[in-house]
């Protein structure tokens, strides 16, 4: 869905329109040298294709001049190249020093991880851990710390820049600080920008995509305060932070009994409108009924497995799957239900069987459609 | 071994080669064992050119599941596995085989049994390599292989293993080969062939040897310490354990760049040959286009980080393979200029080995300049790893070297068989495979720039790519077609084409002084050269011709058939082979093999 509101756009990956000052610098270089290189290319080909022409054997003629070679002519055709040459060499690498150069000033800083397949994005300032989508406010300098969980895989939104490699962590000697690649850019325009993981990494290399999300500084800030509030569902209404994850059966079964109104009465913060039951069962599903708070996380509430994506907000996404597929519950619940199905060669274990990920075997999630459909619905209403 | 039979055999051999399939598994003959490369070589093509197709099939239309990812991740390492060791460079080697002795005036090379040696070897990874496909466990982290993907705990399966050991024993056979064609040309050239009155082949192939004995052991390294994390549970690309992955990719491209050169400079030099021909003119700039070959021999020794401008080496190290990358360029731009120079002025014949070469120069140039692009570490950033790079090394790769070795088959096949390839087929089949060609490369420069990234199974239907990946898909089935072309050109003008003289385009090197096709001993004695065109100066033509068309006045002295090289090669193999079962002692069977050749050999005698 929100694919689509960078209408205008014919090519939604595209190399050649950049959006911020990195991908700029690098598009003027590319620019440049695709001129010479046409250049060239015309006088080659229009050499070739007069002598072509030109020198074709013609009736009767004998044996042409036997020419060795001219050292003149020789020289003209290396130093003249070599000229081209310097003229490309100097910008290049006058980019090459500008575009590593960490940027001073208000930098906001994320750290990558890429993970086989999907990433995480976490704002260390802001204490706000996200997936797959990154919102960055337009205008403030950006600096993208890239570490890889597992292989090496490679962050790419063409329209912020050219890519760069997502290494793992090499140990280093005590007192050294690890190293670590970094992207530096300021995004110029308000947008949704598209890209994916650019080393192959395995099986489900090419469905490991990102959206890049640029919003103004306010509604970057919104996001980031409605990240940092518990979305209204997320947590079981009448159960404070400190609720341990034992509670929410509980719950459950006096909100699916009163239907529509007793609701109020849970609701002392004046948050709720009457809560779904299916989302209440959802919930519970989540907490109780499998193993998902093993690997994901949702602010506010007691989960906070670090393995898989971090899912708060979740429903405020527009995609999943590491931008595979538009998120709707329908697609939620395929994707629960047979994640391989979807994406052939995906880490989470399915409803129904079992999946090894970093040596280690997770059983199935061993739910059934119902436990599904309403996890899907508890899901989707965070917001 | 009666005194009879042998004497019956050496005279036999004198008048007609022997026949049968025996005495082609037997044979240390230079030209037969050229032959066999060649046609494993030719059917390896189709063999990764079925997996291409598939490829294409995959990619014609987005979220496609024609193939599985599992099996499109298997298809395109094979693909490219297969066409850089088991098509492009033992393609190049068979003509390295049939031709260097020819060209420099030798009987055979320097170690006939190593020759055939080598070959076994190849046949047997190639074999073994492919064997992967019935297990369904064929190599699937692509290529270049890059740790630490390729460890046990991120490729479990025995697919890597595969990848590993079938690599590891071609890497055998080409370094002997290597050692074999330095030896040769260094020290079998017939009287007055200096170097610089070399064929322009022979030197490329000179240069091509040495990169092959400096640049296949790096790999070897790299595959050994790669087997070593796997086997034995060593920790050279361990992440946790203190090891880096980043080193793989140096060792790999530290061979691989010098492996595009491997690639590319035979067909430099078969169209250095063929162009001088078919212009009736001598190369221009002779020694400065074998210079460039040297230098780019050189040089392409120190640009392989530009493979790797993403990995985040730094601006130092960026800048200096930027600098490196973009020096490499002038020698090859040398050479382009120096054969329009040799055409320039000349008379120009279209047949068809002219126009697979003059076809190079056109194609080739667009592949070096889009090289030129992303050898700017900025752009490339965008272009590494899209569909733009893998247009750059098609148009390289496929533009250059394949259609380098097409004119060579062309250009060659008469001396080889004694008859013409028919030129209509070859028309046909140089037309079709220059639009199927630039059909299916040259869109992926627009799928690549508009941020399709490479080894990907599908693509998503918004990204807007279906057209140019349509584009491409076509363009391969013509190409597909046409490559079908030249193998029916080869069948039919190998039984029915018209019969080739001697020389019959009129060409200036030693090998066109011999008849159509040579006898088993080459040369009845070696004639002295005395120029680089000795065919085209009548008086030497008519000295030369008077030694290389007489009848030998003595039985030729040539080295013995002999069965241990294959022997010795299914032992070198199955050592490596038994490898996979995990058994420290396997691997000795294998050993045990090899000893038992290795004695058998050096006991036979080498000569009659």
């Amino acid at each position: 869905m929100a694919s689509l509101s960078a209408c205008g756009q014919e090519y939604l990956q595209s190399t050649i329109n950049p959006v911020t000052d990195y991908g700029e610098a690098t598009h003027r270089l590319y620019v440049q040298v695709f001129w010479w290189t046409m250049l060239i290319l015309a006088v080659v080909w229009a050499l070739l294709a007069f002598i072509l022409i030109r020198f074709r054997e013609k009736p009767g003629q004998g044996r042409p001049k036997p020419v060795h070679g001219h050292m003149g002519l020789e020289i003209a055709w290396t130093l003249l190249p070599a000229l081209i040459v310097v003229a490309i060499v100097i910008p290049t690498i006058q980019a090459v020093f500008q575009i590593q150069r960490p940027p001073e000033g208000d930098v906001l800083v994320v750290e990558v991880t890429g993970k086989r397949y999907w990433w995480s994005f976490h704002f260390p300032e802001l204490g706000v851990t996200t997936a797959n989508e990154l919102h960055l406010p337009v205008g403030r300098p950006v600096s993208l710390r890239l570490e890889s969980g597992d292989v090496i895989h490679s962050f790419w939104v063409p329209q912020i820049g050219g890519k760069r490699d997502v290494n793992p962590v090499v140990m280093v000697p005590e007192g050294r600080e690890p190293k670590r690649n970094w992207m530096h850019f300021t995004i110029k325009e308000e947008g949704v920008f598209w890209g994916q993981c650019a080393e192959f990494c395995g099986e489900a290399h090419s469905l490991m995509g990102i959206r890049v999300v640029a919003q103004s500084e306010e509604e970057f800030q919104a996001w980031v305060d409605d990240w940092k509030t518990p979305a209204p569902t997320a947590a079981a209404p009448q159960v404070e932070e400190s609720g341990g994850p034992g509670t929410p059966t509980s719950v459950s079964g006096s909100t699916s009994a009163g239907g529509g109104s007793p609701a109020q009465q849970d609701s002392p913060a004046g948050m709720a409108p009457p809560e779904d039951p299916l989302v209440a069962r959802g919930r519970d599903v989540f907490f109780r009924e499998s193993y998902c708070v093993l690997c994901h996380a949702i602010e506010g509430t007691p989960a906070a497995g670090i393995i898989g994506p971090n899912l708060t907000r979740f429903g405020g996404r527009t995609t999943l799957a590491a931008g595979m597929l538009p998120n709707t519950e329908e697609n939620l619940i395929a994707w629960i239900t047979d994640p391989r199905g979807v994406k052939p060669g995906a880490q989470m274990p399915g409803a129904q069987y079992t999946v090894t990920y970093e040596g280690q075997t997770f059983p199935p999630l061993n739910l059934n459609d119902e436990q599904i459909r309403a996890l899907a619905a508890y899901l989707s209403s965070m917001r | 071994m009666s005194e009879a039979t042998t004497a019956a055999k050496a005279n036999s051999s004198v008048h007609e080669d022997a026949v049968g399939l025996w005495s082609w598994i037997t044979t240390v003959d230079h030209k037969r064992i050229g032959i066999m490369y060649f046609l494993t070589s030719f059917f390896f093509l189709f063999v990764g050119g079925f997996e291409a197709l598939l490829i294409r099939i995959q990619l014609m239309r987005p979220e496609n599941a024609f193939i599985s990812a599992e099996t499109y991740n298997q298809m395109f390492t094979m693909h490219g596995t297969t066409m850089v060791f088991l098509v492009a460079m033992p393609m190049a080697v068979a003509f390295f085989n049939y031709l260097v002795p020819l060209q420099i005036g030798a009987r055979d090379v320097a170690f006939p049994r190593l020759n055939a040696l080598s070959y076994w070897i190849f046949l047997f990874g190639g074999l073994y390599l492919n064997s992967s496909f019935l297990f369904g466990a064929a190599p699937n982290t692509s290529w270049v292989g890059y740790a630490n993907l390729t460890s046990l705990q991120f490729t479990p399966g025995r697919n890597v293993e595969f990848w590993i050991i079938g690599l590891s024993i071609l890497g055998v056979s080409s370094i002997l080969g290597g050692v074999n064609f330095i030896t040769t040309i260094i020290n079998l050239r017939a009287p007055g062939m200096k170097l610089m009155r070399m064929p322009l082949f022979s030197w490329m192939t000179l240069v091509t040897s040495f990169l092959l004995i400096t640049a296949l052991p790096v790999i070897a390294v790299a595959l050994i310490i790669l087997g070593f994390d796997r086997f034995f549970g060593a920790n050279f690309f361990e992440v946790t354990a203190g090891g880096d992955p980043i080193l793989w990719q140096h060792l790999f491209w530290l061979f691989g760049h010098p492996e595009v050169y491997i690639l590319i400079l035979p067909a430099f030099g078969i169209i250095s040959d063929v162009i001088p021909t078919f212009s009736k003119k001598p190369l221009f700039g002779y020694p400065v286009v074998v210079y460039a070959g040297i230098l780019i021999g050189f040089i392409g020794w120190g640009v392989w980080s530009h493979h790797m401008f993403t990995v985040g080496l730094g601006p130092i190290a960026d800048s200096f393979f930027v600098a490196s990358t973009m020096i490499i360029a002038i020698p090859t731009g040398i050479k382009i200029f120096n054969w329009l120079a040799t055409m320039w002025g000349g008379a120009l014949r279209f047949p068809t080995p002219m126009l697979f070469a003059v076809g190079l120069v056109a194609v080739f140039t667009v592949g070096g300049l889009s090289g030129v692009m992303h050898a700017s570490a900025p752009v490339d950033l965008q272009q590494h790893d899209s569909y733009f790079v893998v247009a750059h090394f098609h148009y390289v790769l496929v533009g250059g070297a394949l259609m380098g070795l097409f004119s060579g088959v062309y250009f060659w096949f008469p001396k080889v068989t004694g008859r013409m390839m028919n030129e209509t087929i070859g028309k046909w089949h140089f037309w079709t495979t220059l639009i199927g060609f630039n059909l299916t490369f040259f869109p992926m420069h627009f799928s690549g720039l508009f941020g399709m990234p490479r080894r990907t199974w599908t693509y998503l239907a918004e990204l807007n790519l279906e057209t140019w990946n349509q584009l491409s898909t076509v363009g391969a089935f013509i190409f597909g077609a046409a490559s079908l072309l030249l193998m029916w050109n080869l069948f039919y003008s190998w039984r029915k084409g018209e019969k080739a003289s001697a020389n019959p385009w009129g060409a200036a090197t030693l090998e066109w002084s011999l008849p159509s096709p040579p006898r088993h001993y080459n040369f009845p004695a070696l004639p002295t050269v005395r120029s680089r065109e000795p065919l085209w100066d009548d008086t030497e033509r008519q000295e030369v011709e008077a030694v290389t068309h007489a009848e030998p006045a003595e039985e030729p002295h040539m080295p013995s058939p002999s069965f241990w090289p294959v022997v010795l090669a299914f032992g070198v193999a199955l050592t490596w082979i038994l490898l996979m079962t995990h058994t420290w002692w396997m691997p000795l069977l294998g050993l045990a093999l090899v000893a038992v050749a290795v004695f058998g050999w050096a006991f036979q005698p080498a000569y009659r």
